[in-house]
């Protein structure tokens, strides 16, 4: 009795939280409905005997990735609003709903199919041991290689981005115009804002030179 | 209304199934580059509660191992991914997942 209330409270908390980050206008609600889904995940780990595993999930995951989303989100400025009314292509929200519900379908049929019970090889967890410490012993003995390249992983991880977000710094013939790239949001605003192309003709042109004798 | 008291394992998987669903929906659908790759930690994170149901239905740990390295891939996939898109949003801001050729070259 007790699991059903947790599952019915942490899946409606995922559930919530997954349509959330979907439906969500501002990308700061969208990582917020994202930490619901998270932790309540966490919660289903506790629910299904993988303490250890809760734990990570809240730390690593509603702690320090969900920050990371909402630091990028602060540092760029991307906090305003997306406008969801319109439809970009389309057709495509209703194409996406169906290939959703054959997603959601496909794994539900198949496991009709076997009666909603697990095939397979039992295996030969005890449970009057901790789980992390069957974990921790798996992971240091079956899958150590796999364990030790995840390092690797990490590290080509951060040196890619410190790589990729680092400013590149402008080469010399680089350093033209510095309100180009001002005016050239401004000509993509106005082409996103439904000008066609003459209206936004005449904001393009004008070149360094011309602004000095105007 | 039936009146139920046990959870069946299956219906984690369902639960499973539905999030993964979701997430992949707003992949499709969302635009901006930052809502999307929220998306993919929800399928990511579906994918992670399949893992340890399974783990649970098999008596088998391996399947929270699984876990463990799914967890550490998706730490550098974020890390990847958000650098990405810090140097797209830089070039252009707001801009769409359609604005990602501007990194060519």
């Amino acid at each position: 009795m007790v699991e059903l209330i947790v599952f019915v409270i942490a899946g409606g908390a995922c559930l919530a939280g997954a349509v959330g980050v979907v439906a969500s206008k501002n990308p700061v609600h969208s990582a917020l409905s994202l930490v619901g889904t998270l932790f309540g995940i966490g919660v289903l780990f506790i629910a299904e005997d993988a303490n250890f595993l809760a734990a990570v999930q809240v730390i690593v995951y509603a702690g320090a990735i969900v920050v990371l989303f909402l630091f990028v989100i602060m540092l760029l400025g991307v906090d305003e609003a997306d406008d969801l009314r319109v439809e970009p292509l389309v057709g495509q929200r209703t194409a996406a709903g169906f290939i959703g519900l054959a997603i959601l379908a496909l794994p539900v049929l198949a496991m009709a199919s076997t009666g909603f019970e697990a095939t397979g090889v039992l295996g030969e967890r005890d449970p009057e041991v901790p789980d992390i410490e069957q974990l921790g012993e798996l992971l240091f003995t079956r899958y150590l290689y796999a364990f030790e390249i995840t390092s690797l992983l990490l590290v080509i991880a951060v040196v890619g981005a410190v790589l990729l977000a680092r400013r590149q710094g402008r080469r010399a013939d680089e350093v033209v115009d510095a309100g180009q790239e001002e005016r050239e949001t401004e000509l993509a605003e106005r082409l996103e804002a439904g000008g066609d192309e003459r209206s936004a003709e005449a904001v393009r042109p004008r070149g360094p030179r011309e602004e000095v004798g105007s | 209304m039936i009146a139920v008291d046990v959870v069946e394992p299956s219906w984690y998987l369902v639960l499973g199934a539905a999030l993964f669903a979701i997430g992949s929906g707003g992949l499709l659908v969302r635009r901006n580059p930052l809502v999307m790759f929220m998306c993919v930690e929800l399928m990511l994170n579906a994918v992670t509660l399949t893992f340890v149901t399974f783990s649970r239905m098999l008596d088998d740990v391996g399947g929270q191992a699984a876990v463990v390295f799914v967890l550490v891939v998706a730490a550098a996939e974020v890390v990847v991914g958000l650098a990405i898109i810090v140097a797209l949003l830089r070039k252009r801001p707001g801009a769409t997942a359609d604005s990602a050729a501007l990194l060519e070259g």
